[in-house]
């Protein structure tokens, strides 16, 4: 996952380093600012690939500008919150936390949700097996009582969020979480599956009936890399 | 028994904000998004009132938050619906609001500040929500101000006259703009209701309400 999500650009971080931006403290922050820039990681089937659960103009629209204007902007606080420590400025980098949060969430649960997503030809809606099957039918009873759970979970979301099928880190079992807006999957839990339930993400398509969407989408999901993101 | 909420009619055709908001869109969001909130509001309600009838005083505190979301979309929505009209009508201009441009200017300095800064909020904001110009009244002092609200929360607050609002959902524009935003920020200054901003500037807080009442 990292490898795709902080890919690093070495000749963009020199071309910066060699030729600091208008910053009162140029010098530091030309050292500052040779770090990992993220990048918007291609996705791993076409646009039109997931039809007709998701239509191939949400999916370009979502990947092309909604997740790009995600991983634009979070580089865009990263070097504003780098060049703040750089200064000392800690109101400054406080100030800056929530947009870090905000689309550096954006970038990490887009990329995990296009990953967890694949064509029905190409494994997509085939369910899951092994540990993550028992694991998912020793809380839930069984893949289509999941289902229903994590669907009811996805329509209570009050406004725009995720909801993910989840592991805790501390007992190693598996359970459904939503998290607001852009809120990534972290600290005690690890994400093993997310769906999007912005309206950006079925808008165009399901217009108001998100049900619809919410049910369409299983026959996309790739429950080969969520067993992978089991441990 | 608890009252039952029904979707006001919108105060114009679906097609009269066109072509800064599209008539697919209005027919959505009103007969679709805002009745939905005005459904899941009266379930709750009803719910709740049975719940108060027993002393279930533990259904009644998980009820809250429902009816604070739906009870908030059907009142920011209403008073959304009010607060455009069509961009050829005498109300869609600011000079229908000379009181309330006098202290925007006050405010800001000039229109055009304001509106750099309205738009700076709604940009802003994170996820589901709106921004509402709100009078706020402190004893006998009274000022204006920008505030932004995530999902359905209401401008509901002591001494808070929520002035005009503007819809930062994505399904209030999505179906034409898409994820350009900020030309539908733009927009929407063309069909801001001047003179029902003046009227809820000039006016109480049960005054601005009052189109909740209409449609008990």
């Amino acid at each position: 996952m990292n490898s795709t999500l902080l890919r690093t650009t070495t000749v963009r971080s020199a071309l910066r380093a060699a030729a600091p931006t208008a910053s009162t403290r140029a010098g530091l922050a030309g050292t500052t600012f040779v770090r990992g820039k993220a990048t918007l990681p291609d996705l791993p089937y076409d646009y039109g690939a997931l039809e007709p659960s998701i239509s191939g103009k949400i999916m370009e629209l979502h990947h092309k500008n909604h997740h790009n204007t995600y991983v634009t902007s979070y580089n865009n606080f990263s070097e504003q919150i780098a060049e703040a420590a750089a200064k000392n400025d800690i109101q400054a980098q406080i100030a800056l936390q929530p947009l870090i949060n905000f689309h550096g969430g954006g970038h990490v649960n887009h990329s995990l949700f296009w990953e967890n997503l694949a064509p029905t030809s190409k494994g997509g809606g085939e369910p899951p097996s092994g540990k993550l099957a028992s694991a998912i039918n020793t809380s839930y009873g069984s893949l289509d009582a999941f289902k229903e759970k994590f669907n009811t979970a996805l329509a209570g979301i009050q406004g725009s969020g995720w909801a993910w099928l989840v592991q805790d880190t501390q007992t190693g079992s598996v359970q459904i979480r939503t998290y607001a807006n852009q809120d990534p999957v972290v600290g005690q839990f690890r994400p093993i599956l997310g769906i999007d339930a912005w309206e950006h993400a079925y808008y165009l398509q399901y217009q108001n009936r998100k049900a619809e969407y919410f049910k369409a989408i299983w026959d996309v999901i790739n429950w080969k890399v969520a067993e992978k993101r089991l441990q | 028994m608890a009252s039952t909420y029904a979707l006001p009619p919108l105060p114009y055709a679906y097609d009269a904000l066109e072509p800064h908001i599209s008539k697919q869109i209005m027919e959505l969001h009103h007969s679709k998004h805002h009745q939905t909130y005005i459904t899941n509001l009266n379930a709750a309600l009803k719910t709740q009132a049975e719940a108060v009838h027993t002393s279930d005083i533990t259904t009644q505190v998980s009820l809250q938050q429902a009816i604070k979301f739906n009870a908030g979309g059907h009142i920011n929505h209403s008073l959304f619906w009010q607060n455009l009209a069509p961009a050829s009508s005498a109300e869609a201009k600011s000079s229908a609001a000379p009181k309330l441009v006098k202290q925007i200017k006050a405010t800001w300095g000039d229109e055009a500040a304001f509106r750099e800064a309205f738009k700076a909020a709604l940009l802003g904001i994170q996820g589901s929500g709106w921004g509402w110009l709100v009078k706020i009244e402190t004893g006998k002092e009274q000022r204006l101000a920008i505030v932004t609200t995530k999902d359905q929360d209401p401008v509901v607050g002591k001494g808070e006259v929520p002035v005009f609002g503007v819809d930062m959902w994505e399904h209030a524009y999505y179906l034409q703009y898409l994820n350009g935003k900020a030309a539908y920020v733009e927009n929407i200054w063309n069909v801001i209701n001047w003179k029902t901003a003046e009227e809820r500037f000039l006016g109480t807080r049960a005054d601005a309400f009052k189109v909740l009442k209409t449609t008990i």
